[in-house]
């Protein structure tokens, strides 16, 4: 057998194993649509730039706020059509730069400023990447629900399919897998194309610290 | 990208403990964050807090000019003890699955004739929520040592505990977060802030038992409807209509998932 279908087994039996419990926990389905509907109407109020509009889910957020059938092998079709209309969204680069300014981008991922109700509406939201992510060895303030990006362009190169795939993923993460828990930073419009631009130099350049 | 990837891709994220430096790293931080608390818990500012709400609840207040001594908690008229250990849970006066807070309010409208909706309107840090939230630092404090025992019983709280679980799911807002995107897996961070996985008992234990708190990083005294509408704000959502159904069924979801643990109020943290 080839070492990658091991590792796939054991990441596949560790998964049965680790999550089996939150699997039979269950996840509110007993709840009607009706209750749930009206809890929400009568739960939140506008707050500041912050209206109600955004409770209304898209497709992809309401999938996959069903943790177990999103998860669930009779839902893979379904997954699938997610991910191809989530990639449909993803804009490269107008001007074909792909790599940017890495300093810039280290300040786009040290920010986790924007939208919530407290930020100012026309400040620059920040990408939130530390806090999910392991990114320079020098922060070490990293948060770990994404996994570790230190050596990302070291690891990989920068060969035309890891720039694209890297671009696609900062764009709108659930192109590649339709519930992962990384927002889609570039189709809601968390943050810009020039801000995409520098985080890619800061994983991918090879001066940056990251490649170091 | 093709589904066993994703799927291996998933498993890998949501069930694997980090390795190496990185995780001798993130140990060194938990400890580091460990050693505070412990310092702190000599002295908790958060007793100041119960001995201000233990004043109000026995100050005459209101139209009424009545105290809040007969309000009733769950377990009869004027029985503070142990009544947290059990909230939320269904009132038969006012149909409705309450926590403290929500229950706070129904007295102080029923017995002190105070109109509540300015508490309710108050922003956070201002005097008429500091009164609320100081009552329910009281009230939980009499429950210390206590193990959570909160009911699903009651039709009405077996509701509450399924759209309050359904509610921690829902995703929504420009970040596609729900509570689960943070709480939903084992031994996670955002930066150094350790992240309780809240559908397990220790993790809903973690989260439920030791509000209200104080919050050394901001001096404050923090109610757990304060919490979730903090968390609600990191979550992008628009913001928590105060002690309405949804935080209480939120509430009841994390407290019934404690069933067992000790009530550790008033709690202290970061
Ligand atoms: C709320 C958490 C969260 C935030 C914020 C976040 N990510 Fe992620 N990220 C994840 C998770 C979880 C994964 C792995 C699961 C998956 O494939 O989606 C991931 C995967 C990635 C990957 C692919 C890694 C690999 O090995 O294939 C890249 C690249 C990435 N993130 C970059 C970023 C950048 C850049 C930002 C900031 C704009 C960011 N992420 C913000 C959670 C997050
Ligand atoms: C974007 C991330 C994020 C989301 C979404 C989020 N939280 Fe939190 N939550 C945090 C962080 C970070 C902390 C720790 C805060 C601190 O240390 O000050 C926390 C702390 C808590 C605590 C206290 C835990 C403890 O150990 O005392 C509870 C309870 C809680 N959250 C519940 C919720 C609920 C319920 C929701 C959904 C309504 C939610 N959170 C959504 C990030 C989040």
């Amino acid at each position: 057998m080839k070492n990658a279908n091991i590792a796939a087994i054991l990441v596949a039996s560790a998964a049965l194993l680790g999550c089996a419990s939150m699997q039979s926990a269950g996840w509110g389905s007993a709840a009607d649509d009706a209750s749930f509907a009206e809890m929400i109407r009568t739960g939140f109020k506008a707050a500041g730039p912050v209206t109600l509009e955004r409770l209304k889910q898209d497709e992809t957020q309401a999938f996959c706020s069903d943790p177990v059938a999103s998860q669930s092998a009779a839902s893979v079709k379904k997954a699938e059509a997610i991910e191809a209309a989530n990639l449909a969204t993803v804009k490269f680069p107008a001007d074909g730069k792909w790599l940017g300014d890495w300093r810039a981008g280290e300040r786009v991922a040290q920010s986790g400023r924007g939208l919530t109700w407290t930020d100012a509406p026309n400040q620059a939201n920040g990408g939130n990447c530390y806090n999910c992510h392991q990114i320079s060895a020098a922060e070490i303030s990293f948060g770990t629900i994404g996994p570790s990006l230190y050596q990302y362009g070291k690891l990989r190169g920068n060969s035309d399919e890891v720039v694209r795939s890297t671009w696609t993923k900062i764009y709108n993460s659930k192109a590649l897998n339709a519930c992962s828990n990384m927002p889609r930073a570039g189709h809601m419009g968390i943050i810009r194309e020039k801000d995409i631009q520098d985080l890619m130099a800061l994983l991918l350049s090879p001066d940056s610290p990251v490649n170091k | 990208m093709g589904n066993a990837f994703r799927n291996a891709a998933f498993a890998a994220v949501v069930c694997f403990a980090p390795f190496g430096a990185v995780a001798q790293e993130r140990d060194r931080t938990a400890e580091g964050i460990e050693a505070y608390r412990e310092a702190l818990k000599d002295g908790n500012p958060a007793e100041l807090f119960e001995a201000m709400g233990e004043e109000l609840w026995k100050k005459k207040a209101g139209p009424k000019n009545a105290s809040l001594e007969q309000c009733d908690l769950g377990l009869g008229p004027g029985v503070v003890a142990g009544a947290f250990a059990q909230m939320p849970r269904y009132f038969p006066d006012t149909g409705k699955v309450q926590d403290v807070e929500s229950r706070l309010l129904t007295c102080m409208s029923a017995l002190q004739g105070i109109d509540t909706r300015e508490h309710v309107e108050a922003r956070f840090n201002t005097p008429k929520k500091n009164e609320l939230v100081a009552l329910a630092t009281f009230i939980s404090g009499e429950s210390k040592g206590k193990p959570v025992k909160v009911s699903l019983a009651h039709a009405m709280e077996r509701k509450m505990f399924e759209l309050g679980k359904r509610m921690f799911y829902f995703q929504a807002g420009p970040h596609d977060f729900s509570c689960a995107t943070c709480h939903g897996q084992e031994g996670k961070r955002i930066r150094l802030q350790d992240l309780p996985y809240i559908p397990s008992k220790e993790g809903a234990a973690a989260g439920w038992t030791s509000w209200p708190a104080y919050r050394v990083s901001s001096g404050q005294m923090w109610s757990m409807q304060w919490r979730i509408n903090d968390c609600m704000r990191q979550q992008r959502f628009p913001e928590p209509v105060y002690a309405s159904d949804m935080t209480v069924a939120l509430s009841l979801y994390m407290a019934a998932t404690s069933n067992g643990a000790i009530v550790a109020t008033p709690g202290i943290k970061r």
